[in-house]
């Protein structure tokens, strides 16, 4: 995901919000994970957003994607350059109101937004993790929210909400933990990686090993691999774009110049931009994180791990009532990989409904501001709430 | 309610597992939820009308219907409708035979082309009809098949399927009021609306 969050036109806002921590697994208990590795203690970042009702039946959990964090809403401080990443989304009469509903946000472990991940102190050296760190999957992410909901109390999840890797942990709750999830809104996202998808990855990834820095992921302290993670950023980038949006934003337009500089600086304003986003990434992020977030992405295949192979099979373990949602022009996760997960879930009988968003934006549609997609998803969970 | 929607839905039962094909806004399938209590599923497929269906709380899918209804298991449903578009499928015997697949009953109506102001304009300028309920040009219509009442009835026999009921309508003052034509339907009705059921269930 990219970000494109601006202030609210109209002001807005949840407001002043915080980062809590939770953690658990504390010795002698360890998180099992899905490799047959175990992880422990583990730390989850979270924030929280409006006002848990009586009967705790106003939670939305929002899932985010590969670098995302918890801040999903709101400033830090009252200066903050930018709000939360989904801020025009979240908030009081927004598509997800606060008003009404109790949002929750969580880093996924295996990030470096303040859960557990890498760049953490392995207790048991003292050091940060680096690559021996376990592996993660999209399946630990969700065990490890599920951790935070039962130590918030909660049982019940009005709906589960993400777009890209967060739609992969939407689609993951589903069908992990069918009775706690009324409804579910996995947006622009698939059940399995394609070849594609994968593809992509694998070259950020290998941008970021192949960088003298990594050193094979022990960095913590020197010189980091700032190159390589900025290359890997920039392949993202083209991945969440499409090529109308990439012909609207920039075009063949030429970067403060009038002429060809005949060298191999910047000429394209694409260029420029792509550089821009790689180079402000590396300051937020780490690139180990990146390599285990990437790798849990391209592990996750809902039907082989809940469907026996089968969409349909992984699907009769749920209950929820979805709202599926892609875009027209998003290559990286297309809209067949979205009426396929439609398809199960309705030869399941499931409540499912879907829509095909006509719009410009490529993968990265569902995180800029759209009425059309705002409107859906404050009507459905009107209609899932009114329900309960 | 719209007078012919209003019929549609009195044949409804409380409770239904009802798909609405080609559902546009949801108009139908909001009020069967509201007042009947049904369990909706729609199928659409322009963008602008499946996420109004959304706004309102009504399960839709968007897509196209002969398509969607694949997916579904024989007898999913109670009730499949397909309201003032048969007139304007590709391969209405197909869509009829799904529609009876997936659901124990089906709903349809169309505009009656045996209307006597259809055939008169016929008869009298020779030209292709244009009226209230088929208001287009020959070259910009959507209603590619042209069908009467009686037509339907022939088409259903030949189709083993059973008419459980029917009700042939004509338009109202407004589109919420009309009547119920008893006599000569065919030359009487604009609109014919038909509950169905295989004849093979029915025996």
């Amino acid at each position: 995901m990219s970000e494109y969050t601006e202030h609210d036109k109209n002001g807005v806002s949840v407001g002043l919000v915080e980062k809590k921590t939770f953690t658990f697994a504390h010795p002698p208990d360890r998180m099992e994970l899905e490799s047959g590795a175990s992880l422990g203690p583990v730390t989850i970042a979270y924030e929280t957003y409006g006002t848990l009702n009586a009967d705790k039946s106003n939670v939305v959990l929002v899932a985010h994607a590969l670098t995302g964090d918890s801040h999903a809403a709101g400033y830090y401080r009252e200066d903050d350059p930018k709000p939360g990443w989904w801020d025009i989304m979240i908030g009081p009469g927004k598509g997800i109101d606060t008003n009404r509903y109790f949002v929750i946000c969580s880093n996924v472990i295996g990030g470096c937004m303040g859960s557990t991940g890498p760049c953490s102190i392995n207790p048991a050296t003292g050091r940060p993790y680096g690559i021996s760190f376990p592996v993660i999957t999209i399946g630990d992410m969700v065990k490890a929210q599920k951790a935070l909901m039962d130590h918030l109390g909660i049982e019940r999840l009005l709906s589960v909400v993400g777009g890209s890797m967060g739609g992969m942990q939407v689609l993951e709750w589903s069908v992990r933990y069918p009775d706690m999830v009324a409804s579910a809104i996995p947006l622009a996202t698939t059940t399995r990686h394609s070849a594609l998808a994968i593809a992509f990855n694998e070259v950020a990834r290998q941008a970021i090993m192949s960088d003298p820095n990594w050193n094979k992921g022990d960095y913590y302290g020197g010189k980091t691999p700032d190159l390589g993670l900025a290359v890997a950023r920039m392949i993202g980038h083209i991945t969440y774009l499409s090529d109308e949006a990439m012909k609207q934003k920039f075009g063949r337009r030429l970067q403060d110049k009038s002429s060809f500089s005949y060298d191999f600086g910047v000429d394209f304003q694409v260029e420029s931009y792509l550089r821009h986003q790689g180079a402000s990434f590396v300051e937020r992020f780490d690139a180990n994180s990146f390599l285990y977030i990437t790798k849990a992405a391209d592990y996750f295949d809902l039907e082989e791990q809940h469907g026996g192979g089968s969409a349909v099979g992984a699907f009769s373990k749920a209950s929820a009532r979805f709202l599926v949602v892609s875009f027209t022009s998003d290559w990286l996760y297309p809209t067949y990989q979205s009426k396929a997960m439609v398809t199960a879930m309705k030869k399941n009988g499931l409540a499912v409904s879907f829509c095909e968003i006509d719009a410009d934006f490529g993968h990265d549609a569902f995180l800029v501001p759209n009425r059309r997609l705002t409107e859906l998803i404050r009507g459905f969970l009107k209609s899932v709430s009114a329900k309960l | 309610m719209r007078f012919d929607l209003a019929i549609i839905a009195s044949w409804v039962e409380p409770g239904a597992k009802v798909l609405g094909l080609g559902c546009g806004e949801g108009e139908l399938l909001h009020f069967l939820k509201t007042h009947k209590q049904i369990y909706e599923t729609g199928i659409e497929i322009v963008e602008s009308k499946v996420a109004k269906c959304i706004e309102k709380g009504i399960n839709v899918v968007q897509g196209d219907l002969n398509r969607e209804m694949e997916d579904y298991p024989d007898n999913a449903f109670d009730y499949v409708i397909l309201s003032q578009t048969l007139q304007q499928v590709y391969e209405p015997e197909h869509v009829i035979n799904s529609m009876l697949r997936v659901g124990k009953r089906g709903i349809v109506s169309f505009p009656n082309f045996g209307y006597w102001k259809v055939r008169a304009q016929i008869l009298f300028s020779g030209r292709a009809p244009i009226t209230e309920q088929l208001p287009y040009q020959w070259y910009n219509t959507p209603n590619i098949r042209v069908l009467s009442i009686r037509d339907f009835r022939e088409f259903a026999t030949n189709m083993e399927i059973r008419i459980i009921k029917e009700a042939a309508t004509s338009p109202g003052r407004t589109p919420y009021t009309g009547t119920v034509i008893r006599f000569a339907p065919n030359l009487f009705a604009t609109y014919g609306i038909f509950l169905l059921e295989k004849e093979i269930s029915s025996a």
